[in-house]
């Protein structure tokens, strides 16, 4: 088996979403607090694609900040080539910080406006001061704008003389110019048409035969996670609730959740495959239910699933956290 | 064709800019049969949205109808004086848009805001109009509708605030409804969820319905004839399943072999060079001839116009008479 690269352990993260103080006063409310990651655990090994889906809500971008660090854990711990995170001094934080990056669904909010394109791929280069490259940065910006197939001479122009598509091609110009290892994808094509997605797509399969890279890639769209993702972690209210081979995570799902996400996809194909309407919608996040949070949408729920906690357990090379499949009830 | 409930004729439609007059649809024809649903895909900017709003009557100023004619059960309603133009909405067209919070009041009830519309398009007195608002928050699918028809819109998930949009939009049983990216706000599981009510209300209604949207597979699934947009024209008109499995043009190919699936396996996605010119700059001839694998020379002087073949339309000029090189 490859060896892990990020290692996500018992990882949380609650948000307090009271009201402020004077208001939950005169109202008589108690603090609320939502949890958005619920003990979550999986691993990233190298040169894969480990892709992350779920409903809108389910904690996926939470993860990913936790991962490359823009937010704190709330508990559990996230180690980065055996190195925990949390316990590095600051300045293996930052040899380390080198070695990952992030690409996000809005490549024009993170591309900053007025700085022209050159500028901002070399940020990272800068910040980092990779041996010297300093000096021939500019070269190695027009070597990066060549990789993502844009030309040299786009280096002098800003970002808004850009179409969407070749704006994330600069944002994944810019994650690569600090040659990382790993990069954190949340949502890279959402925002894009699909002519344009299938352009990106292809272009980060690509770097990652040249470069080796290792994605966390994290998407709501089905397809595009079948046609990127080695393995796939399914999330539900910030748990994890199924972890597989991408494969067999389409031909042979197990988790109810799973088979009524994979159910809910349009038929492109025209099959005629029959689709079950999706039962109920997400529950309310500050509020869960009891037991398996799924149990109110699921048709399989018994008393077990209203009082107690499933955990991920392995059946066969996938990871499931349904007491149905546990006890062999599917 | 007679029996069409509504037919687009070269249409029209343009925006005075700083650079020049902006062409954002750009003479598209076609019909909707009564009952039928036409499916309306293209990139981002291709006009969709335009030729929906030029539909209803709401294009924003500078923008307006610069050319052509649509006509409803053979009216001409392009032309029609504003406050004739707003009976026509929501009496006689429904309509869906992407944020529902768009279409509902936040400071009204539910059942404030069903009732006001059906009792302006309908001669209903108050209870009876909330009769029927109920019984088509039901039809929806809005559980203990009788209960929650008092509440507000922001007491509602996303995907039941669409389901009260829909029910808006068909509560004075309008002959059209133009719903635009109906789902795109809503999470996966609940897009089918919508896309069911909307067609089911739609054919039990008999209402014919415009389902404007970029995602092939609500198409294939909703519709029974989609038109694909291209820089403010049309590509491609035909049955889906026609379209879908044997594109002609060589756009609505590019498009169709781009879209993962998740029945296969592939190793890379079909690509489309380059992206959609920006409406002020559409190049001469074709305005898919610079990203276009079969593009010859006659593609980048001669604009192609739609023909017909069967029941495809094709503009390309790869299919016109003798065209090919
Ligand atoms: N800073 C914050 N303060 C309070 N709640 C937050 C904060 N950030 C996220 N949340 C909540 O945490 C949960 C998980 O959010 P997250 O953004 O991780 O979801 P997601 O899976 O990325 O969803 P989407 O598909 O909509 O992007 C949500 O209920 C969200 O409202
Ligand atoms: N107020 C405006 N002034 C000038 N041009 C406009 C204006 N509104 C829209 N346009 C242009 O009209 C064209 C058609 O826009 P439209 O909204 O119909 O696209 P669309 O196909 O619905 O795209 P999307 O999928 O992004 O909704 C766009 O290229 C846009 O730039
Ligand atoms: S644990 Fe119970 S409620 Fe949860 S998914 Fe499995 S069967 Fe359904
Ligand atoms: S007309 Fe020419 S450029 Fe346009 S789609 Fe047909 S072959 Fe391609
Ligand atoms: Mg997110
Ligand atoms: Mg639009």
């Amino acid at each position: 088996m490859t060896e892990a690269l990020v290692n996500v352990e018992h990882l949380s993260r609650v948000f307090d979403v009271s009201k402020p103080w004077l208001n939950r006063v005169l109202e008589r409310d108690e603090k609320k607090f939502l949890v958005a990651v619920n003990d979550v655990t999986f691993e990233i090994r190298k040169g894969e694609t480990f892709a992350l889906v779920g409903e809108s809500g389910s904690g996926k971008s939470t993860i990913a900040k936790l991962i490359v660090g823009l937010i704190r854990p709330s508990g559990g711990q996230i180690s980065f080539d055996g190195k925990n995170v949390a316990t590095q001094g600051s300045s293996s934080m930052r040899q380390l910080r080198s070695r990952f990056q992030m690409i996000f669904q809005d490549p024009f909010a993170s591309l900053n406006p007025r700085w022209r394109v050159k500028d901002i791929i070399a940020e990272p280069i800068r910040t980092f001061g990779l041996e010297g490259e300093a000096a021939r940065w500019q070269t190695r910006v027009d070597e990066l704008l060549e990789t993502v197939g844009l030309s040299s001479g786009d280096g002098a122009k800003y970002p808004h003389e850009f179409s969407g598509g070749q704006r994330q091609r600069i944002a994944i110009a810019r994650a690569l110019s600090a040659q990382p290892e790993f990069i954190v994808c949340d949502e890279p094509t959402s925002a894009l048409d699909v002519s344009v997605q299938a352009q990106i797509l292809n272009l980060m399969r690509d770097l990652q035969d040249e470069f080796g890279l290792t994605y966390l890639f994290i998407s709501h769209d089905l397809s595009v996670v079948r046609h990127m993702a080695t393995r796939i972690g399914v999330l539900y209210l910030g748990r994890l609730v199924e972890v597989a081979e991408g494969k067999t995570l389409f031909k042979d799902p197990q988790h109810p959740y799973t088979k009524m996400l994979l159910d809910a996809v349009p038929d492109l194909e025209m099959t005629g495959r029959a689709r079950k309407p999706v039962e109920g919608e997400i529950p309310n996040p500050i509020d869960p239910p009891s037991g398996c949070a799924f149990h109110p949408r699921c048709a399989l729920a018994n008393d077990r699933c209203l009082s107690e906690k499933p955990e991920l357990k392995l059946h066969g090379t996938t990871e499931t956290a349904c007491f149905a499949v546990d006890e062999g009830r599917v | 064709m007679s029996d069409a409930l509504l037919s687009v004729r070269d249409l029209v439609v343009e925006f005075p800019t700083r650079k020049g007059i902006l062409t954002a649809v750009d003479s598209v024809s076609f019909d909707i049969g009564r009952g039928e649903v036409l499916g309306v895909v293209g990139e981002s900017g291709a006009g969709k949205s335009m030729t929906g709003s030029a539909i209803i009557g709401l294009i924003e100023p500078p923008g307006h109808i610069a050319g052509g004619s649509i006509e409803l059960a053979g009216e001409r309603i392009d032309n029609l004086p504003l406050e004739a133009m707003r009976k026509v909405r929501g009496k006689r067209i429904g309509m869906v848009f992407q944020d529902p919070l768009t279409s509902l009041n936040p400071l009204y009830t539910i059942a404030e805001q069903l009732i006001e519309t059906i009792r302006t398009h309908l001669k209903l007195s108050e209870r009876d109009a909330r009769e029927r608002a109920i019984g088509l928050l039901d039809e929806v699918g809005i559980p203990a509708a009788s209960r929650r028809i008092d509440d507000y819109p922001h007491q509602f998930s996303g995907g039941m605030r669409q389901r009260v949009v829909i029910a808006l939009a068909l509560c004075a049983e309008p002959e059209l409804v133009i719903a635009d990216e109906p789902t795109t706000a809503l999470d996966v599981s609940v897009q089918s969820q919508i896309i069911d009510v909307l067609k089911n209300m739609c054919a039990e209604h008999g209402s014919s319905v415009m389902l404007i949207t970029h995602d092939m597979g609500v198409i294939a699934e909703a519709a029974d004839r989609v038109a694909v947009m291209y820089a403010g024209r049309l590509a491609e008109i035909g049955p889906v399943r026609d379209v879908i499995q044997d594109a002609r043009h060589p756009y609505t190919k590019g498009l169709m072999g781009s879209i993962p699936t998740l029945m296969h396996d592939s190793d890379r996605l079909t690509q489309i060079p380059g992206s959609m010119p920006r409406l002020t700059d559409i190049p001469p001839g074709c305005a898919f001839s610079p990203r276009c694998p079969k593009a010859f020379d006659r593609c980048f002087s001669v604009q192609p116009a739609c023909e017909r073949h069967e029941d495809r339309e094709v503009a390309c000029l790869l299919y016109d008479e003798g065209g090919r090189p």
